[in-house]
Protein backbone atom coordinates (compact mmCIF):
# COMPACT_ATOMS: atom_id res chain seq x y z
CA UNK A 1 0.00 0.00 0.00
CA UNK A 2 1.19 3.59 -1.27
CA UNK A 3 1.47 6.11 1.82
CA UNK A 4 2.10 9.51 2.80
CA UNK A 5 3.98 11.09 5.22
CA UNK A 6 3.41 14.72 6.72
CA UNK A 7 6.11 16.89 7.74
CA UNK A 8 4.23 18.17 10.16
CA UNK A 9 5.65 21.05 12.09
CA UNK A 10 5.65 22.40 7.99
CA UNK A 11 1.70 22.00 8.09
CA UNK A 12 -0.27 24.79 8.49
CA UNK A 13 -3.29 23.08 8.36
CA UNK A 14 -5.06 24.57 4.92
CA UNK A 15 -6.71 21.49 4.48
CA UNK A 16 -5.38 22.07 0.37
CA UNK A 17 -4.42 18.40 0.62
CA UNK A 18 -7.63 17.33 2.05
CA UNK A 19 -9.58 18.65 -0.97
CA UNK A 20 -6.92 17.08 -3.72
CA UNK A 21 -7.27 13.67 -2.03
CA UNK A 22 -9.05 11.72 -5.08
CA UNK A 23 -9.80 8.68 -2.84
CA UNK A 24 -10.84 11.27 0.04
CA UNK A 25 -8.23 9.48 2.81
CA UNK A 26 -6.84 12.79 4.34
CA UNK A 27 -8.50 14.18 7.01
CA UNK A 28 -7.76 16.78 10.00
CA UNK A 29 -6.32 14.58 13.26
CA UNK A 30 -7.37 16.42 16.14
CA UNK A 31 -3.67 17.12 16.85
CA UNK A 32 -1.19 20.06 16.40
CA UNK A 33 1.80 21.69 16.06
CA UNK A 34 3.99 23.66 17.70
CA UNK A 35 3.40 26.99 15.40
CA UNK A 36 -0.44 25.44 16.69
CA UNK A 37 -1.81 24.66 13.54
CA UNK A 38 -4.00 21.52 13.23
CA UNK A 39 -2.28 18.61 11.04
CA UNK A 40 -3.58 16.22 8.86
CA UNK A 41 -3.27 12.45 8.63
CA UNK A 42 -4.18 9.50 6.49
CA UNK A 43 -7.29 7.22 6.90
CA UNK A 44 -7.23 5.20 4.25
CA UNK A 45 -6.21 3.15 1.40
CA UNK A 46 -3.61 5.74 -0.62
CA UNK A 47 -2.72 5.28 -4.75
CA UNK A 48 0.72 7.25 -4.06
CA UNK A 49 -0.82 9.91 -6.74
CA UNK A 50 0.54 12.92 -5.21
CA UNK A 51 -2.06 15.14 -5.85
CA UNK A 52 -2.22 15.92 -2.26
CA UNK A 53 1.79 17.04 -2.39
CA UNK A 54 1.23 18.80 -5.59
CA UNK A 55 -1.08 20.94 -3.85
CA UNK A 56 0.17 22.00 -0.17
CA UNK A 57 1.74 24.99 -0.61
CA UNK A 58 4.57 24.40 2.32
CA UNK A 59 6.09 21.59 0.62
CA UNK A 60 4.69 19.73 3.73
CA UNK A 61 3.74 16.17 2.18
CA UNK A 62 6.27 13.18 0.97
CA UNK A 63 4.70 10.20 -1.03
CA UNK A 64 6.03 6.98 -1.12
CA UNK A 65 4.35 4.86 -3.54
CA UNK A 66 4.23 1.26 -3.78
CA UNK A 67 6.08 -0.09 -6.75
CA UNK A 68 3.16 -2.67 -7.39
CA UNK A 69 0.82 0.11 -7.85
CA UNK A 70 -0.23 1.66 -10.94
CA UNK A 71 2.76 3.82 -12.46
CA UNK A 72 1.90 7.45 -13.42
CA UNK A 73 3.32 11.27 -12.84
CA UNK A 74 4.72 12.19 -10.13
CA UNK B 1 5.12 11.87 15.17
CA UNK B 2 8.53 12.33 17.32
CA UNK B 3 11.99 12.98 15.32
CA UNK B 4 13.24 8.89 15.27
CA UNK B 5 9.87 8.11 13.92
CA UNK B 6 9.90 10.36 11.51
CA UNK B 7 12.89 9.32 10.20
CA UNK B 8 12.16 6.33 10.13
CA UNK B 9 9.24 6.51 8.43
CA UNK B 10 10.66 9.28 5.41
CA UNK B 11 12.90 5.94 4.72
CA UNK B 12 11.28 3.82 1.84
CA UNK B 13 10.38 0.57 2.89
CA UNK B 14 10.97 -2.44 0.36
CA UNK B 15 8.72 -2.27 -2.38
CA UNK B 16 8.15 1.55 -2.09
CA UNK B 17 9.66 4.59 -3.81
CA UNK B 18 9.39 7.75 -2.55
CA UNK B 19 7.55 9.88 -5.25
CA UNK B 20 7.47 13.48 -4.28
CA UNK B 21 10.26 14.65 -2.12
CA UNK B 22 11.48 18.67 -1.72
CA UNK B 23 14.84 19.48 -3.97
CA UNK B 24 18.18 21.49 -3.10
CA UNK B 25 17.21 24.75 -4.45
CA UNK B 26 14.40 24.88 -2.07
CA UNK B 27 15.63 24.92 1.16
CA UNK B 28 14.23 24.06 4.04
CA UNK B 29 12.91 27.84 5.65
CA UNK B 30 9.45 27.60 6.34
CA UNK B 31 7.62 30.35 4.54
CA UNK B 32 5.85 33.76 6.26
CA UNK B 33 3.03 33.31 3.59
CA UNK B 34 -0.68 32.67 5.46
CA UNK B 35 -1.73 29.02 5.68
CA UNK B 36 -3.29 28.08 1.98
CA UNK B 37 -1.64 30.87 0.35
CA UNK B 38 -0.62 29.52 -3.75
CA UNK B 39 2.51 31.66 -3.33
CA UNK B 40 4.18 28.52 -2.22
CA UNK B 41 3.05 26.60 -4.66
CA UNK B 42 4.44 28.76 -7.32
CA UNK B 43 7.85 28.98 -5.12
CA UNK B 44 7.99 24.88 -5.46
CA UNK B 45 7.38 25.24 -9.10
CA UNK B 46 10.25 27.28 -9.10
CA UNK B 47 12.30 25.12 -7.53
CA UNK B 48 11.68 22.56 -9.74
CA UNK B 49 12.67 24.03 -12.98
CA UNK B 50 15.68 25.39 -11.76
CA UNK B 51 17.06 21.84 -10.30
CA UNK B 52 16.12 19.81 -13.34
CA UNK B 53 17.94 20.43 -15.62
CA UNK B 54 20.81 22.18 -12.65
CA UNK B 55 20.63 25.93 -13.29
CA UNK B 56 20.48 27.06 -9.85
CA UNK B 57 24.23 27.91 -9.63
CA UNK B 58 24.19 30.02 -12.15
CA UNK B 59 20.47 31.64 -11.49
CA UNK B 60 20.19 35.55 -10.08
CA UNK B 61 16.34 36.15 -8.81
CA UNK B 62 15.33 39.81 -8.69
CA UNK B 63 12.96 39.78 -5.79
CA UNK B 64 10.03 42.37 -6.12
CA UNK B 65 7.88 44.43 -3.01
CA UNK B 66 4.81 42.39 -2.21
CA UNK B 67 4.03 39.39 0.03
CA UNK B 68 7.16 37.70 -2.02
CA UNK B 69 9.30 40.17 -1.11
CA UNK B 70 11.57 37.87 0.72
CA UNK B 71 11.14 35.68 -1.76
CA UNK B 72 14.94 35.07 -1.98
CA UNK B 73 15.32 33.52 1.38
CA UNK B 74 13.79 30.22 0.09
CA UNK B 75 15.48 29.57 -2.80
CA UNK B 76 19.77 29.12 -2.67
CA UNK B 77 20.37 30.55 -5.58
CA UNK B 78 21.66 34.46 -5.60
CA UNK B 79 19.09 37.54 -5.22
CA UNK B 80 18.88 40.78 -4.77
CA UNK B 81 15.82 42.99 -4.03
CA UNK B 82 14.52 45.60 -6.47
CA UNK B 83 12.26 48.86 -5.55
CA UNK B 84 8.44 48.87 -6.17
CA UNK B 85 7.71 47.56 -9.68
CA UNK B 86 11.40 47.69 -10.97
CA UNK B 87 12.30 44.23 -10.98
CA UNK B 88 12.26 44.33 -14.53
CA UNK B 89 14.52 47.13 -14.63
CA UNK B 90 17.11 45.99 -12.00
CA UNK B 91 16.75 42.23 -14.35
CA UNK B 92 18.13 43.69 -17.59
CA UNK B 93 21.36 45.06 -15.40
CA UNK B 94 22.34 42.08 -14.22
CA UNK B 95 21.31 39.90 -16.78
CA UNK B 96 23.35 42.43 -19.39
CA UNK B 97 26.39 42.46 -16.75
CA UNK B 98 26.44 38.60 -16.42
CA UNK B 99 25.06 37.12 -20.07
CA UNK B 100 25.85 33.52 -18.39
CA UNK B 101 23.52 34.01 -15.88
CA UNK B 102 19.40 33.17 -15.83
CA UNK B 103 17.37 35.93 -14.43
CA UNK B 104 14.10 35.86 -13.31
CA UNK B 105 11.68 38.21 -11.51
CA UNK B 106 9.22 37.48 -9.35
CA UNK B 107 6.47 39.72 -8.84
CA UNK B 108 2.71 40.39 -7.99
CA UNK B 109 -0.47 42.27 -9.86
CA UNK B 110 0.31 45.18 -7.75
CA UNK B 111 3.82 45.56 -8.28
CA UNK B 112 4.20 44.38 -12.14
CA UNK B 113 0.89 45.67 -13.39
CA UNK B 114 0.49 49.11 -10.95
CA UNK B 115 3.63 50.40 -10.16
CA UNK B 116 5.91 48.84 -12.17
CA UNK B 117 4.25 48.68 -15.50
CA UNK B 118 6.28 50.93 -17.29
CA UNK B 119 9.71 49.22 -16.57
CA UNK B 120 7.86 45.89 -17.38
CA UNK B 121 6.50 46.33 -20.91
CA UNK B 122 9.60 48.11 -21.78
CA UNK B 123 12.04 45.48 -20.45
CA UNK B 124 9.74 42.99 -22.80
CA UNK B 125 9.54 45.17 -25.67
CA UNK B 126 13.58 45.07 -25.72
CA UNK B 127 13.64 41.41 -25.55
CA UNK B 128 15.56 41.35 -22.73
CA UNK B 129 16.64 37.89 -21.90
CA UNK B 130 14.86 37.14 -18.56
CA UNK B 131 11.78 35.05 -17.51
CA UNK B 132 9.20 36.83 -15.38
CA UNK B 133 6.83 35.52 -13.05
CA UNK B 134 3.70 37.32 -12.38
CA UNK B 135 1.22 36.04 -9.61
CA UNK B 136 -2.25 37.60 -10.37
CA UNK B 137 -4.69 37.36 -6.92
CA UNK B 138 -6.43 40.45 -7.85
CA UNK B 139 -5.22 42.42 -4.62
CA UNK B 140 -2.40 44.09 -3.10
CA UNK B 141 -2.23 41.17 -0.84
CA UNK B 142 1.07 42.72 1.68
CA UNK B 143 -0.49 46.10 2.02
CA UNK B 144 -4.03 44.82 3.19
CA UNK B 145 -5.99 43.99 -0.02
CA UNK B 146 -6.83 47.10 -2.09
CA UNK B 147 -7.80 47.43 -5.96
CA UNK B 148 -5.06 46.10 -8.12
CA UNK B 149 -4.96 46.07 -11.81
CA UNK B 150 -6.15 42.47 -12.15
CA UNK B 151 -8.90 43.05 -9.47
CA UNK B 152 -12.29 41.37 -11.38
CA UNK B 153 -15.47 43.63 -11.94
CA UNK B 154 -17.53 44.12 -8.65
CA UNK B 155 -14.97 42.33 -6.42
CA UNK B 156 -15.03 44.35 -2.86
CA UNK B 157 -11.86 45.96 -1.86
CA UNK B 158 -10.57 48.14 0.60
CA UNK B 159 -10.29 50.58 -1.75
CA UNK B 160 -13.21 49.72 -3.54
CA UNK B 161 -15.82 48.85 -0.75
CA UNK B 162 -18.74 48.47 -3.36
CA UNK B 163 -16.48 46.57 -5.53
CA UNK B 164 -14.73 47.36 -8.79
CA UNK B 165 -16.73 49.33 -11.51
CA UNK B 166 -15.78 49.58 -15.19
CA UNK B 167 -16.86 53.56 -15.64
CA UNK B 168 -14.98 54.12 -12.78
CA UNK B 169 -11.61 52.18 -11.88
CA UNK B 170 -11.45 50.52 -15.82
CA UNK B 171 -11.40 46.62 -16.22
CA UNK B 172 -9.23 44.11 -14.98
CA UNK B 173 -5.41 44.09 -17.20
CA UNK B 174 -4.68 41.17 -19.09
CA UNK B 175 -0.64 40.77 -18.93
CA UNK B 176 -0.61 37.90 -20.56
CA UNK B 177 -1.83 38.80 -23.47
CA UNK B 178 -0.65 42.69 -23.94
CA UNK B 179 3.09 40.67 -23.19
CA UNK B 180 1.76 38.41 -26.31
CA UNK B 181 1.64 41.57 -28.69
CA UNK B 182 5.29 42.90 -27.82
CA UNK B 183 7.85 41.63 -30.30
CA UNK B 184 10.83 41.01 -27.65
CA UNK B 185 8.66 38.41 -25.74
CA UNK B 186 9.24 35.02 -26.96
CA UNK B 187 6.58 33.23 -24.74
CA UNK B 188 3.62 34.41 -22.97
CA UNK B 189 1.40 32.40 -21.63
CA UNK B 190 -0.99 32.22 -18.27
CA UNK B 191 -1.51 28.80 -15.85
CA UNK B 192 -3.20 28.47 -12.51
CA UNK B 193 -2.59 27.08 -9.00
CA UNK B 194 -5.91 26.25 -8.04
CA UNK B 195 -5.79 22.54 -9.05
CA UNK B 196 -3.46 19.58 -9.67
CA UNK B 197 -3.74 19.53 -13.25
CA UNK B 198 -3.29 23.24 -13.26
CA UNK B 199 -0.12 23.03 -11.32
CA UNK B 200 1.36 20.54 -13.35
CA UNK B 201 0.24 22.48 -16.34
CA UNK B 202 2.57 25.27 -14.92
CA UNK B 203 5.27 23.45 -13.75
CA UNK B 204 5.52 22.96 -17.75
CA UNK B 205 4.85 26.60 -18.94
CA UNK B 206 7.38 27.97 -16.63
CA UNK B 207 10.14 25.60 -18.26
CA UNK B 208 9.55 27.26 -21.44
CA UNK B 209 9.27 30.51 -19.89
CA UNK B 210 13.24 29.84 -18.74
CA UNK B 211 14.16 27.95 -22.01
CA UNK B 212 13.68 31.20 -24.04
CA UNK B 213 16.34 33.57 -21.97
CA UNK B 214 18.36 30.24 -22.12
CA UNK B 215 17.77 30.40 -25.57
CA UNK B 216 18.50 33.89 -26.60
CA UNK B 217 15.17 34.03 -27.76
CA UNK B 218 13.65 37.16 -25.47
CA UNK B 219 11.71 37.66 -22.75
CA UNK B 220 9.58 35.07 -20.92
CA UNK B 221 6.77 35.73 -19.16
CA UNK B 222 4.66 33.64 -17.01
CA UNK B 223 1.06 34.57 -15.34
CA UNK B 224 -0.07 32.55 -12.63
CA UNK B 225 -3.53 33.10 -11.36
CA UNK B 226 -3.21 32.15 -7.71
CA UNK B 227 -4.86 33.52 -4.40
CA UNK B 228 -5.32 35.52 -0.93
CA UNK B 229 -7.35 33.68 0.97
CA UNK B 230 -6.52 36.52 3.67
CA UNK B 231 -7.84 39.70 1.93
CA UNK B 232 -10.18 37.73 -0.25
CA UNK B 233 -11.61 36.56 4.19
CA UNK B 234 -11.72 32.60 2.34
CA UNK B 235 -10.40 29.53 3.59
CA UNK B 236 -8.02 28.52 1.24
CA UNK B 237 -10.03 25.70 -0.20
CA UNK B 238 -12.77 28.46 -0.88
CA UNK B 239 -10.23 30.67 -2.14
CA UNK B 240 -8.91 28.25 -4.82
CA UNK B 241 -12.17 27.46 -6.14
CA UNK B 242 -12.72 31.02 -6.09
CA UNK B 243 -9.98 31.37 -8.98
CA UNK B 244 -11.59 28.25 -10.60
CA UNK B 245 -14.92 29.70 -10.45
CA UNK B 246 -14.41 33.32 -10.91
CA UNK B 247 -10.82 34.38 -12.12
CA UNK B 248 -10.34 31.78 -14.75
CA UNK B 249 -13.55 32.52 -16.72
CA UNK B 250 -11.78 36.28 -17.13
CA UNK B 251 -8.30 35.24 -16.99
CA UNK B 252 -8.32 32.20 -19.62
CA UNK B 253 -5.76 30.10 -19.54
CA UNK B 254 -3.14 29.61 -22.46
CA UNK B 255 0.14 29.75 -24.74
CA UNK B 256 -0.30 32.99 -26.04
CA UNK B 257 2.87 33.19 -27.41
CA UNK B 258 5.96 30.32 -27.61
CA UNK B 259 8.57 31.69 -29.50
CA UNK B 260 10.53 28.12 -28.75
CA UNK B 261 8.01 26.19 -30.97
CA UNK B 262 8.03 28.05 -34.02
CA UNK B 263 8.76 25.66 -36.84
CA UNK B 264 11.75 27.60 -37.61
CA UNK B 265 12.60 28.94 -33.99
CA UNK B 266 14.55 32.27 -35.28
CA UNK B 267 13.46 35.47 -33.37
CA UNK B 268 12.94 37.50 -35.96
CA UNK B 269 10.34 35.50 -37.22
CA UNK B 270 7.25 36.74 -35.93
CA UNK B 271 5.33 35.16 -39.03
CA UNK B 272 5.43 31.86 -38.19
CA UNK B 273 4.43 31.82 -34.72
CA UNK B 274 2.74 28.93 -33.81
CA UNK B 275 -0.06 31.08 -31.11
CA UNK B 276 -2.82 29.74 -29.16
CA UNK B 277 -5.53 30.88 -27.12
CA UNK B 278 -8.00 29.88 -24.20
CA UNK B 279 -7.04 26.48 -22.59
CA UNK B 280 -5.00 23.56 -23.96
CA UNK B 281 -2.17 24.53 -24.85
CA UNK B 282 -0.96 24.94 -21.70
CA UNK B 283 -1.28 21.51 -21.23
CA UNK B 284 0.14 20.28 -24.03
C1 LIG C 1 7.36 52.88 -3.60
C2 LIG C 1 6.39 52.07 -2.81
N1 LIG C 1 5.08 52.34 -2.89
C3 LIG C 1 4.18 51.60 -2.18
C4 LIG C 1 4.61 50.59 -1.37
C5 LIG C 1 3.59 49.79 -0.58
N2 LIG C 1 3.39 48.44 -1.11
C6 LIG C 1 4.02 47.38 -0.59
S1 LIG C 1 3.57 45.94 -1.29
C7 LIG C 1 2.45 46.75 -2.30
C8 LIG C 1 1.57 46.01 -3.26
C9 LIG C 1 1.91 44.57 -3.41
O1 LIG C 1 0.93 43.91 -4.13
P1 LIG C 1 1.27 42.76 -5.15
O2 LIG C 1 2.40 43.17 -6.01
O3 LIG C 1 0.00 42.41 -5.83
O4 LIG C 1 1.82 41.56 -4.26
P2 LIG C 1 1.03 40.55 -3.29
O5 LIG C 1 1.31 41.03 -1.92
O6 LIG C 1 -0.41 40.58 -3.64
O7 LIG C 1 1.65 39.21 -3.57
C10 LIG C 1 2.47 48.12 -2.07
C11 LIG C 1 1.62 49.09 -2.76
C12 LIG C 1 6.00 50.33 -1.31
N3 LIG C 1 6.49 49.34 -0.56
N4 LIG C 1 6.87 51.07 -2.03
S1 LIG D 1 -0.99 10.36 -2.63
FE1 LIG D 1 -2.99 10.58 -3.66
S2 LIG D 1 -4.29 9.01 -2.72
FE2 LIG D 1 -2.49 9.24 -1.38
S3 LIG D 1 -3.17 10.73 0.14
FE3 LIG D 1 -2.14 11.89 -1.47
S4 LIG D 1 -3.78 12.52 -2.84
FE4 LIG D 1 -4.62 10.88 -1.54
S1 LIG E 1 -1.73 21.14 2.18
FE1 LIG E 1 0.17 21.05 3.37
S2 LIG E 1 0.05 22.78 4.79
FE2 LIG E 1 -2.01 22.43 3.97
S3 LIG E 1 -2.99 21.08 5.48
FE3 LIG E 1 -2.12 19.74 3.90
S4 LIG E 1 -0.06 19.25 4.67
FE4 LIG E 1 -0.78 20.98 5.86
S1 LIG F 1 -1.76 38.29 2.34
FE1 LIG F 1 -2.57 37.06 0.64
S2 LIG F 1 -0.91 36.94 -0.91
FE2 LIG F 1 -0.03 37.64 1.06
S3 LIG F 1 0.74 35.76 2.05
FE3 LIG F 1 -1.31 36.16 2.84
S4 LIG F 1 -2.70 35.01 1.52
FE4 LIG F 1 -0.71 35.16 0.45
MG1 LIG G 1 -1.21 40.79 -5.62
Amino acid sequence: MSRVVFLEERCKGCRLCVAACPCGILRPSGRFNRHGYEVMEQAGTCSGCASCAVMCPDVAIRVFRSVKAKEGAA
Amino acid sequence: MDAHALEAALRPADGEKCVFDTNPVLNERLTHYCPGCLHGVAHRLVSEVLHEPDLAPRTILVAAVGCATFTYDYFNVDGLEAPHGRACAVATGVRRARPEAVVFTYQGDGDMAAIGLAESLHAANRGERITSIFINNTVYGMTGGQMAPTTLLGQKTTTTPEGRCLAREGGPVHLAEIMAGLEGVAFAARCALDSVAHVRAAKKALRRAFEVQIQNLGFGFLELLSSCPTNWHMDPVTAARHVAESMIPVFPLGVFKDKAAAPSGKPSDAANESEHTAGGAADA
